[in-house]
């Protein structure tokens, strides 16, 4: 049932980067989480127990031209050496594609608005294709008014309607605050339940190559208060098209964090309708010894380290929490309770960010557990400067985990 | 210069109704029956970019005694909830509407619930309009749980979904983008039926009306901006806040129509003739010009940007169920005292309402935490030690 698309243009820029990536099949199995197959027709939820082995280019300054290749099987089938491999490939704007594109299909009521959505085909491409499939009152060319479109969104979303509002990036959905705080998040509260807003708001945000400052902004940190909505952040081909098919079929608001530099992801996916829970974390590597929190773009930041850390004798447990808010404290929980230590590494910059909320949040349930103080690695607290280098140094860079582990398990 | 342009309205309305015909059937119940009778409307409409409806407006006894009944309850509640909230048992912002009933209600008698209506903060009249009791009501506005919102809305938080009224909304201007959202999914669902965005003349100068004005023209949406001009934008006069106070033209390429809004039968003229061309040609900006008694808000005297005289010289010339109720009377169709009599009915039945509202308990609370999100799909949020579940899908 899953189309594949070939992205032609991304496919043969990809083809020509170095590609000295290797397979390792780490598929762990995890007592806690088991795998649940639901009489219903043709779908499955997974729990994502891959682990990813990326072997990233060395230069920090091109840390985005890479080719992942993660397997994230089902536990059931038979592990390793299979040799037709089942799913299949793509980039991750294929796969945000692919999950809006069956999304719209299953259910009517599904359009998308954004700038340069419709004709253009995104200007990342994830809805290429989409508007000649379904036509143009279903994936909508908006002019460049980001505070009504949104709000167009949410009203229609509040007679039934299920929207996709794209921006186009996620910095120029400031200008819709007040329709994503006031509308989205609290309507559903003020009228008493009457209305649901079923709204989906995705777009990319987060540091990019050079994208000057006003282009390269977090925005999950601004928006982490509003009362009402989920956030989540996709980091993976697998986890991008089950967070946002589940985000299509969730009667809250919803806002999908995407990352710039993680479009051009490869991963194999499996072939089956699947969905991915928005309020759970991902375990992306069990692990003893620290417990490490990250998410979007610092993932693979993390795993690079992680890689580092494993030749120096550590065990770092990597999970991705995905889910932003609400943050799931019992995934997190439960490995704190293990480790003991925790590092927290975000894209934010350290004032008021996601990290600060986390670290907060493990501080007031799970004190007792920590034997250090958590340490948070964010961004800056800086607009995003133009320079190369100067733009490498606002983010957090593997080295600087790797300092961190180490002085966390001294 | 406001007092200048008020002169000139009230000389302008102070030639009354001329009745053209009417067809009546013999001495009446006080309800009224449905016989025909046209009736001119105070002034005749301007239009701007299309053909201006007729002045003479079709109704009959029962719709009139209808509206004076409907207008008479809104001033009551709107006067009582007045009494309320300086008893301290309505807390906040409270934004009254005693004056531009006849909007709310001219527009009800030319559309079907079916049809959307979305405005401000100024909304206790168009919720009762759209088949609000007077219970739910004064249970909102005090915060108890028999309120339209569960009390946790409070005056500028009114909706009513099941007639759709899309609220109630405090940020100015930002139920219009809202509005053209809601005309969107009445096109994309194919129902024939319109949306009606109500705001008012200080909102009108806000980016996000055009924005969504020139999306709505673009792509044909079936959306009626209704500009309530009562020509303050707090304690702000429409000629200090706004170059052009010509609202209904300010829709440039889409067509606008300026009505008299304190004329109940010219403002359901207008919104009939709106619908229709909505369904057709897309958007249409109207302005009603209407006025208000009280204030901006309770915290508001409203005396201190306009003066007494002014605004005792619209109550005098201009008011909406005055009109109806001279009409009703030169045209026979009840006598003063059968009027008396529904004005303390629709007392008595506000005082009730208020009884009973203030027997509404309180929230529970519980209900803090309820409504945050909507529970679908068994997808739950997680706390810091909930047991492990699973994701169920529909």
């Amino acid at each position: 049932m899953a189309a594949i698309f070939q992205g032609v243009g991304a496919a043969a820029a990809l083809s020509s980067l170095p590609s000295n990536s290797f397979d390792s099949k780490n598929i762990l199995f995890s007592p806690r989480r088991s795998f649940s197959v639901r009489k219903a027709p043709s779908f499955v939820v997974v729990r994502s127990d891959g682990t990813m082995n990326l072997d990233l280019n060395p230069k920090g300054r091109r840390a985005q031209q890479f080719i992942a290749n993660a397997v994230a099987t089902k536990e059931d089938s038979s592990a390793a050496s299979s040799s037709s491999k089942p799913g299949h490939e793509l980039l991750l704007f294929e796969a945000l594609r692919e999950g809006l594109e069956e999304e719209m299909e299953r259910d009517p009521r599904v359009c998308v608005m954004g700038e340069d959505v419709g004709h253009y085909g995104g200007s990342y491409k994830v809805t290429k294709g989409l508007a000649t499939k379904f036509g143009d009152l279903r994936v909508l060319d908006t002019p460049i008014a980001e505070n009504s479109f949104t709000g167009m969104g949410i009203g229609a979303a509040m007679t039934g309607l299920r929207p996709v509002v794209e921006g186009m990036n996620m910095g120029f959905l400031l200008l819709a605050f007040n329709q994503i705080s006031n509308n989205c998040g609290m309507l559903h509260y003020t009228s008493g339940g009457q209305f649901t807003i079923p709204i989906v708001i995705r777009g990319p945000g987060g540091v990019g190559r050079q994208l000057g400052a006003e282009h390269s902004q977090r925005l999950e940190s601004y928006f982490q208060s509003v009362p009402g909505i989920q956030m989540v952040a996709c980091s993976t081909p697998y986890n991008a098209k089950g967070l946002m098919k589940a985000a299509l079929r969730s009667e809250n608001p919803v806002i999908l964090f995407e990352h710039v530099l993680l479009y051009n992801l490869k991963e194999r996916i499996p072939d089956e309708d699947y969905i991915c829970n928005l309020e759970e974390a991902e375990m992306v590597r069990p692990g003893e010894h620290v417990t490490i929190l990250t998410y979007s773009r610092m993932r693979y930041h993390v795993m690079q380290a992680a890689k580092t850390l494993v030749n120096k004798g550590y065990d770092p447990e990597v999970i991705d929490i995905r889910s932003l808010k609400p943050f799931d404290l019992y995934t997190i929980g439960n490995s704190v309770k293990k480790t003991h230590r925790v590092l927290i590494v975000e894209e934010c910059m350290r004032t008021g960010g996601i990290g600060a909320s986390l670290t907060a949040a493990i501080t007031e349930n799970f004190h007792d557990y920590l034997d250090a103080p958590i340490i948070c690695l964010s961004s800056q607290d800086v607009p995003t400067p133009y320079a190369g280098r100067l733009e490498e140094w606002t983010v957090v860079q593997p080295a600087q985990i790797v300092t961190a582990v180490e002085q966390l398990c001294q | 210069m406001a007092l200048s342009h008020l002169a000139a309205s009230a000389s302008r309305s102070s030639s009354l109704l001329k009745p053209l015909s009417s067809a009546l059937s013999l001495r009446r119940s006080i309800s009224g029956d449905n016989s025909p009778l046209t009736v001119e409307t105070s002034v005749p409409f301007t239009s701007h970019q299309c053909e201006a409806p007729s002045r003479s407006v079709e109704t009959n006894p029962k719709e009139l005694l209808t509206f004076f009944r409907d207008m008479a309850l809104m001033r009551r509640m709107e006067i009582a909830a007045d009494s309320l909230y300086k008893a301290k048992l309505i807390r906040g912002f409270c934004h009254l509407y005693d004056g531009q009933e006849a909007v709310a209600v001219g527009m009800e008698a030319a559309i079907t619930k079916k049809d959307c209506i979305i405005t401000a903060y100024r909304d206790h009249c168009t919720f009762v309009s759209r088949g609000g009791t007077l219970l739910e009501v004064f249970a909102e506005l005090m915060g108890r749980q028999a309120g339209c919102s569960k009390g946790k809305g409070g005056s500028m938080h009114f909706y009513k979904k099941d007639s759709n009224f899309y609220g109630g909304h405090g940020i100015v201007g930002a139920q219009v983008p809202l509005g053209c959202g809601l005309a969107f999914a009445q096109k994309y669902s194919k129902d024939e039926t319109v949306t009606f965005a109500l705001y008012g003349d200080g909102a009108a100068n806000q980016g996000q009306l055009f924005e969504a004005l020139n999306i709505s023209a673009l792509w044909d949406l079936p959306a009626i901006l209704v500009c309530e001009n009562n020509h303050y934008g707090m304690g702000t006069a429409e000629w200090r806040a706004a170059k052009s106070p010509a609202y209904y033209k300010r829709g440039d390429y889409v067509p606008g129509l300026k009505v008299d809004g304190m004329d109940a039968l010219a403002v359901k003229q207008a919104c009939k003739f709106a619908k229709e061309h909505a369904l057709k040609n897309g958007p249409i900006i109207l302005e009603m010009d209407t006025y208000r008694y009280h204030g901006h808000s309770m915290s508001d005297p409203g005396s201190s940007y306009r003066t007494r005289d002014e605004i005792s010289g619209v109550r005098q010339e201009r008011d909406p169920i005055e009109r109806i109720r001279k009409l009703i009377l030169s045209h026979d169709l009840a006598t003063e005292k059968e009027l008396k009599d529904v004005e303390k009915e629709v007392r008595k039945e506000v005082d009730d309402a208020i009884a009973q509202a203030k027997e509404s308990p309180m929230p529970e609370p519980s209900e803090l935490f309820t409504n945050v999100y909507a529970k679908g799909l068994g997808v739950e949020s997680f706390g810091a030690d909930r047991k492990e579940v699973r994701a169920t899908l529909p």
